[in-house]
């Protein structure tokens, strides 16, 4: 019963017996949820992986359409990302002020929006003035064949999905500062601080594959 | 254990709170249980509506009430439902919320909010789905095979698309939910090896849940893409490969199928020992097969592909590796035969639904051997054989068990018995019905009636008419029930705690369970279906061998 329970801390939920399995349950209900995550992925990396082999030069030339140095940037800017993220674990972990805690929260979102801003600005905008975006501006001409298209396609719909996590990121961010405002956690219970850490590390992880997916593989080399 | 808990509990789950509003929000994972019992079962009658027209359509070799335009459309409406909407959701979605917390000792799954948004997702997928069927329907089969879904799709499929793909997510967090409530909500003592076999078959339900349903969901979205924008994923004109949608959609799909059957599976573990009084044979191997049935069931995808163009040699280990599925499931059907040797077995109304099963699982698996075998795979693909035997896999299986399932436990979800003559006859009546229908399918199809044709040749008459009369028979069969069961709501006489005298920590708490299902979260200090040994020889007054 309820009322075995003299204390709860704060987040308790009933249905749970302990704090400890509570943070368990989180943890693994979210390690489940990455797993669905790489499946969903995966089925896109299966598909472009099948026809990428069967269009080879064709991706190869749709790959030159994407600007390397913004996709680096971008790379780098999400890694910076997680290092906050870890660090504002950290300093919840160990008890530090919540304006720390808050402050590294702030900058992983600062990080992840300027993410989505060199996207969107940089080269989503420009792809669709020089009409790349199949279906909405294609300017099919230009020498590109069906292969480039089926390339572009896929580089949209990638990252685009992406983003749509990353925008869900910057939403769980937002909570967390909110949270932590309010006081809910301390460093005996900080479960959903970690629990989103592990969302916001993957969503930079499959960036990590679609970088050199997209923009690295297939002939941006001297010589090649 | 041995104290009675009282026969209905002055507050329980259902009368806890009354109004629309304490059902559409509730946290509970019973009522929300119940909530996707209504849901499914509304989706079963309008499923179970097209069968009948198409059944109706068959009496006649040109076909009695349609032109082939809408009984195309007919047939994928009732695949798709009752795919997507009825039998992947059934036994997991009602008696799986229903029952994991009470038989594993929880006060509810580990994510309750969770567990009511997917009953909003799988309400959201229905109602694009239906919005779907109204509005015209799609002629492409439940398959969406592109270039039908595609190039030459004439139907809304880019609702029906969305509504799997919601439904889906549904699916997936469902899966979550189970899998970290098997794990981590577990009463004290409630170790692995004393879970229910129910609780296990469900669990390997979850893994292909988590691990199939994500793929399928990204391959109807690139369909839905394809269509929207007009962009070439799957149409060879643009470099697409209509292939690849196939080994997409059934690297999912083949697994669903055992979505649909391993938790009838558990089911009938359960309504076994309950009803010849007797542990299960070889707990650890009934365990296990579901968990090797789940992974098997991810490397055989290949074979609905045998005739579409996949390599010979790919075909050639599709078909040795879908063999080895029949080694679990064999293993089960010869488990449940070896726990009913000896047994003081009785024949009340589940324990028929679970006979029915055996057998009919039985046909079904072993003619799924004559499909997985490439020879006579040629002969028998795209026939009405196939048709069957999906059916006695389907609905000889996976329906018999939810319907074994829904009376076994109904007593514990509303706490009042159903009439027990009237449940047998219409057991009796649905394995008639049934076997009647699809048996002279096997027929047509081994005589090589094409399966999805609106018309057929005139010889074929005889055994579609016997068909649709089996179909009839079965629908009665299927009416009976839900009458008998809204009425015991109300009128049944009262079940107590344990009508069927059987083990099982839901048994031990009054029926219908209070919101917090236990009072005080038990102890576990024995095996699962620690029935009494039952030994007339040796011990002549064996009624004192007590239950711990």
């Amino acid at each position: 019963m309820a009322a075995t329970h003299p204390a709860h801390p704060p987040g308790f939920a009933h249905q749970f017996e302990t704090v400890e399995q509570q943070r368990d349950a989180g943890h693994l209900g979210m390690w489940i949820f990455l797993a669905t995550e790489i499946l969903f992925f995966g089925g896109m990396f299966t598909a472009y992986t099948v026809y990428r082999s069967l269009h080879l030069q064709e991706f190869i030339r749709g790959s030159h359409e994407l600007l390397v140095k913004f996709g680096a940037t971008n790379t780098a800017v999400l890694i910076c990302s997680s290092l906050t993220m870890a660090l504002a674990i950290r300093s919840a972990q160990t008890g530090k002020s919540r304006g720390t805690v808050i402050s590294w929260l702030l900058l992983t979102w600062v990080l992840g929006a300027a993410f989505l801003a060199i996207k969107l600005r940089y080269e989503w905008y420009r792809d669709w003035v020089e009409g790349l975006i199949p279906g909405v501006s294609w300017m099919g001409g230009g020498g590109h064949t069906p292969g480039v298209k089926m390339f572009m396609c896929f580089y949209f719909f990638m990252t685009g999905l992406h983003a749509l996590h990353m925008v869900a990121g910057l939403g769980i961010l937002t909570v967390l500062v909110v949270m932590t405002a309010r006081k809910r956690f301390s460093p005996n219970y900080y479960a959903p601080l970690e629990i989103s850490g592990l969302y916001w590390h993957f969503v930079d992880i499959v960036w990590i594959f679609l970088f050199p997916l997209l923009y690295l593989i297939g002939g941006r080399y001297p010589g090649s | 254990m041995s104290t009675e808990a009282p026969a209905e509990p002055a507050v329980n789950y259902l009368n806890a709170s009354y109004g629309i509003k304490s059902w559409l929000l509730t946290l509970d994972h019973k009522r929300i249980g119940l909530l996707y019992l209504a849901t499914i079962t509304l989706m079963f009658v309008v499923g179970g509506l097209a069968a009948t027209l198409m059944r109706l359509h068959l009496v006649e070799p040109q076909g009695a009430l349609f032109e082939p335009e809408t009984y195309n459309k007919m047939f994928s409406s009732h695949g798709i439902i009752m795919v997507f909407f009825f039998l992947i959701p059934s036994i997991p979605a009602t008696l799986g919320n229903f029952c994991i917390p009470l038989m594993i000792g929880a006060r509810d799954v580990a994510f309750p909010r969770l567990n009511l948004m997917s009953w909003y997702l799988f309400v959201t997928g229905c109602a694009f789905v239906l919005y779907d069927t109204i509005s015209g329907g799609v002629d492409t089969g439940w398959t969406f095979y592109p270039p039908y879904s595609s190039l030459y799709a004439q139907s809304h499929v880019v609702a029906a698309a969305l509504g799997i793909f919601i439904a889906g997510f549904s699916s997936i967090l469902t899966g979550l939910n189970f899998i970290v409530t098997i794990h981590k909500m577990r009463a004290p003592g409630m170790t692995w090896f004393r879970l229910p076999l129910f609780i296990w078959a469900l669990y390997a339900t979850s893994l292909i849940f988590v691990l199939g349903t994500p793929v399928i969901a990204v391959t109807v979205f690139l369909l839905g893409l394809e269509r929207l924008l007009h962009v070439g994923i799957f149409d060879p004109a643009v470099g697409g490969d209509p292939l690849l949608f196939q080994h997409m959609f059934w690297f999912y799909s083949h697994p669903a199928v055992y979505i649909m059957i391993l938790p009838g599976m558990g089911v009938i573990s359960e309504l076994i020992t309950a009803f010849s009084r007797k542990k299960i044979f070889g707990y650890s191997f009934v365990a296990f097969s579901s968990l090797s049935i789940a992974v098997i069931s991810f490397i055989v995808w290949g074979h609905h592909m045998f005739v579409t163009g996949q390599a010979l040699y790919a075909g050639l280990v599709f078909s040795v590796l879908s063999f080895l599925v029949a080694i679990p499931s064999a293993v089960k059907v010869f488990n449940w035969t070896a726990t009913l040797y000896r047994g003081s077995i009785s024949y009340e109304a589940p324990m028929l639904y679970a006979l029915g099963f055996i057998g009919l699982f039985t046909i079904g698996g072993l003619t799924g051997l004559f499909l997985a075998s490439l020879a006579t795979d040629v002969h028998l693909n795209g026939t009405y054989f196939i048709v069957a035997h999906f059916h006695y896999i389907m609905v000889g299986g996976a329906v018999m068990a939810y319907l074994g399932g829904i009376h076994f436990w109904w007593p514990k979800i509303c706490g009042r018995l159903y009439p027990d003559m009237w449940a047998r006859i219409s057991a009796a009546i649905i394995f008639i019905g049934f076997n009647l229908t699809f048996f002279p399918q096997f027929m047509l199809g081994y005589l090589g009636m094409p399966r999805r044709y609106a018309v057929y040749a005139p010889e074929f008459q005889v055994l579609n008419v016997l068909s649709s009369a089996g179909a009839s028979i079965l629908g009665i069969g299927y009416v009976i029930p839900l009458v008998y069961l809204i009425w015991s709501m109300r009128y049944g006489p009262i079940a107590g705690p344990n009508p069927w005298k059987a083990k099982g920590l839901e048994w031990t708490i009054p029926s219908p369970p209070p919101t917090e299902n236990f009072e005080e979260i038990p102890i576990v200090t024995e095996d699962a279906y620690n029935y009494p040994a039952i030994e007339p020889h040796a011990y002549p007054d064996s009624q004192g061998v007590a239950s711990v």
